[in-house]
């Protein structure tokens, strides 16, 4: 019994959209067109036609899928969020150079001379002014004040080279300047503006003693949105790192040259470093936390999902046992046990599509675009948005009617089995 | 008490609705227990238990920027510091970064700051003498099978060798467990000699430390400390910034996620659908009874305990589910703790928890019996009886 309920199950939660899509015409065909087909869909109507009659127990099924949904759905939709952002950061033709073994910008020191022979590397691409497209940048760790609750938070400062534009040409400015080289001034990430103490355009802001001006707003519209930059120079002489970064991002001829200039820089005997795309770079950071947040949503939607069975099982048995004399009446004039079957799952999995879509729309109206903020790999906050994906949805209404197909089955063999004798004796 | 049999013999009027009703109340509070305890691992972090008296001194521009050496004495000499200890992130990894453990070359005073962690003294001792030398965490020990004697190998990130080389080589000289079971998810740590760290790193040694921890000699006065070892650093260019070792983790802490939050969501959830489920449940079981309830007031129950009966065969509704639930939760946290260690925050399910847990039961057995109950209560014996 086991395996003829967990194969369907399993079946239904992996299922593509058009094989399902398959099933509910086919479905509805022969609801229409065979004889057996429309005995049960004249069942079935009846079945929804009592519905009202018993909406408390019916809305059990419904509320009580919605909340396996719902949960499963904004869970996932935190996992997905998180991923996006990290994975629409960075190209494959822009590379990373970290020293080597570093893991993280953070933790990695470039002094001036490793950063002048990397830019030098043949396979980086020169802008028309003839200089090689690389910024060496440098970042730091700021601890600001949230505005929401005044709890001190880690902030990225990135200090940027002259080329950083040319390096990510989606960084655009939507508010006030970009900050003068040279001078202590600070441009915020769409994020991260408004959500620290001092980060908003025409704020002033005290790093490691001296003030700063807050000059501008830029979107890049991936995770570097969640940072604050400045003048590399300028930041390293506030922070006294004197002419070293910690990284150098550069712009690539084409994608395909990644290889090469990869061989190059890890084997050259005068420097020590790790050289990675962006795109890569950044994509690793999501995996852990990603695998996280899946795990929980997954473990919390099945055994959320076990309770709601429970729940749509009681329903409709109470549901058939309500019913008897007249499931009885119907076997006593000649319907077959199919179309009973048929009618009380149909019945359960409406109620399951229609839980499910009530979960799936909560979540999406309450958590989709609602923005968090994690700890990243750099120990400063990435504040990224929860992402309801039309797949997330797809996948909730799956788990909808996966429960709502385990919790009609039994009832509708049993409603079929019923003696009619026993049935119609029923009060 | 007297009437348990009845109440009880009410519960299981519908075997298979109650079961049914049980298991979703199970499913609830297995789900209640689990989620309790990854939240209890992330508040015990937050140093509930030890750490008390303790400070710690980071560098107030962000904990990952070093403090000069030079304060150490000067802390020492603040009116109510104890003692002064300093330690590093080291930030090294083993074999993949996906083993990611924290570990800190420590100086030689460290340990007895944090009298949570028990160390044989004959280790405690080689770890004195030896330059190389590392302890960890039993429950690092057990994730990779290190025991005494064994060299580990660790990935530098931040501090390459003077030599240049990534590769920093420690002889595991000692294993400390946490005195306090509940401190355990702590012990996935490795700690180091300072002074071999200051010797062979290319850089980020010498004139500066990552934090000092200081113990305080009178807890009461930690904010005073506090304010005046921040005073020596006032207007330099490293100035600090002291706080509790407690408020330092639950800050830290927050930054990664506001985990009560998706908590206390996840559980709002559960229970609005178990609510709905189990008072449904409870409204049929009364609605069927109504001629057993009036039979009940016709030989001398007051309506008053009519309404008892039901309320109480709600909350043993609850309680039983409930407690099943939870216990399973608990077999289940100890299963995966022994089975993979702490890189899963669970804290076992002890007392609180579980009054939680009970309080939970009791207050929605009382919710979803009361409208059954008055119901129970209000009926008129004669209408009962003729089926009205």
């Amino acid at each position: 019994m086991g395996a003829a309920v967990g194969l369907p199950v399993l079946l239904l939660i992996v299922m593509p959209w058009w094989i399902l899509i398959a099933l509910v015409v086919a479905l509805a065909g022969w609801l229409a067109f065979t004889r057996i087909g429309q005995q049960s869909w004249s069942v079935t109507k009846v079945g929804i036609a009592t519905i009202p009659q018993r909406l408390g127990s019916s809305s059990v099924v419904v509320v009580g899928i919605a909340g396996v949904v719902g949960v499963l759905v904004a869970l996932l939709a935190m996992g997905a969020g998180f991923q996006a952002t990290l994975r629409e950061t960075g190209t494959d033709d822009t590379v990373i150079v970290m020293r080597g073994g570093a893991q993280t910008e953070l933790n990695s020191v470039v002094d001036h001379d490793t950063a002048v022979v990397v830019s030098q590397a043949p396979q980086v691409l020169h802008n028309s002014g003839g200089q090689p497209i690389a910024s060496p940048e440098l970042v730091v760790v700021a601890s600001l004040p949230k505005v929401s609750d005044g709890l001190d938070a880690n902030v990225e400062i990135r200090g940027v080279g002259e080329h950083a534009w040319e390096v990510r040409p989606n960084v655009k400015m939507i508010a006030g300047r970009k900050f003068t080289p040279g001078l202590r001034e600070l441009i915020a990430g769409k994020n991260a503006a408004g959500r620290f103490k001092g980060v908003s355009v025409g704020s002033t802001l005290k790093l490691n003693g001296q003030l700063w001006s807050m000059v501008g707003e830029f979107d890049s519209g991936d995770s570097h949105n969640s940072e604050v930059w400045g003048d590399a120079g300028v930041v390293a002489s506030t922070y006294r790192r004197g002419s070293s970064t910690t990284s150098v991002s550069m712009k690539l001829i084409d994608a395909g040259s990644f290889e090469a200039i990869k061989a190059a820089l890890t084997t050259d005997p005068r420097i020590k470093v790790d050289v990675s795309t962006t795109k890569e770079y950044y994509n690793k950071q999501s995996e852990n936390l990603t695998q996280a947040i899946r795990v929980l949503g997954i473990t919390v939607g099945i055994i959320m999902a076990v309770g709601a069975v429970f729940g749509a099982l009681n329903t409709m048995y109470a549901a058939v046992a309500a019913r008897a004399r007249e499931i009885a009446t119907l076997r006593a004039i000649g319907f077959r046990g199919v179309p009973v079957i048929v009618s009380v799952l149909l019945e359960t999995m409406l109620l399951a599509v229609l839980g499910g879509a009530l979960g799936a729309g909560l979540a999406w109206a309450i958590f989709d675009d609602y923005t968090a903020s994690t700890l990243g790999n750099n120990f400063s906050q990435i504040i990224f948005a929860f992402s309801v994906t039309p797949q997330l949805l797809w996948s909730g209404l799956k788990w909808a009617l996966a429960i709502g197909f385990i919790g009609g089955l039994f009832p509708a063999v049993r409603a079929a089995r019923l003696p009619v004798t026993v049935g119609l004796r029923e009060l | 008490m007297k009437y348990f049999h009845l109440v009880w013999a009410a519960l299981f009027r519908r075997k298979t609705r109650t079961l049914f009703t049980l298991l979703s109340v199970l499913a609830a509070f297995l789900l209640f227990g689990l989620l309790d305890s990854v939240r209890t691992a992330f508040a015990n972090a937050g140093g509930s238990v030890a750490g008390v008296d303790r400070l710690v001194t980071f560098s107030k521009v962000s904990f990952t920027m070093a403090l000069p050496k030079s304060l150490l004495p000067r802390i020492q000499a603040v009116p109510g510091v104890a003692e002064v200890a300093y330690a590093n992130w080291f930030g090294g990894i083993y074999q993949d970064p996906k083993n990611f453990f924290p570990n800190e070359a420590v100086s030689e005073n460290f340990l007895d700051l944090y009298p949570e962690w028990v160390l044989p003294a004959e280790q405690r001792e080689a770890f004195r003498h030896t330059r190389s030398g590392a302890v960890i965490g039993a429950s690092l020990a057990k994730r990779f099978n290190w025991k005494i004697g064994d060299k580990i190998p660790l990935q530098a990130t931040i501090f390459p060798q003077k030599n240049g080389s990534n590769t920093w080589t420690f002889d595991l000289v000692g294993i400390f467990h946490a005195r306090d079971p509940k401190l355990e998810g702590q012990e996935n740590v490795l700690f180091f000699n300072w002074d071999h760290f200051n010797e062979a790193t290319q850089f980020g040694g010498g004139n500066t430390v990552g934090w000092y921890a200081i113990k305080l000699a009178d807890v009461k006065r930690g904010d005073q400390v506090a304010q005046a070892i921040d005073a020596l650093s006032a207007d330099s260019d490293h100035e600090s910034k002291t706080q509790t070792e407690q408020s330092f983790t639950t800050a830290l802490i927050s930054q990664f996620a506001d985990i009560g939050l998706i908590v206390g969501a996840i559980m709002g959830a559960v229970f609005f659908t178990l609510v709905l489920l189990t008072g449904n449940t409870m409204a049929q079981a009364v609605r069927e009874r109504i001629p057993e309830l009036a039979v009940l007031k016709t030989i001398g129950f007051s309506s008053q305990s009519v309404l008892t009966l039901v309320l109480a065969e709600a909350v043993l509704l609850l309680v039983l589910g409930g407690a099943i639930g939870m216990a399973l939760a608990g077999v289940v946290v100890d299963i995966v703790r022994a089975r993979i260690g702490n890189t899963v925050p669970l804290a076992p399910l002890d007392v609180s928890i579980w009054l939680l847990g009970l309080a939970l039961m009791v207050a929605i057995g009382l919710v979803v019996g009361v409208l059954p109950a008055v119901r129970g209560m209000r009926l008129r014996i004669v209408d009962a009886l003729s089926g009205r």
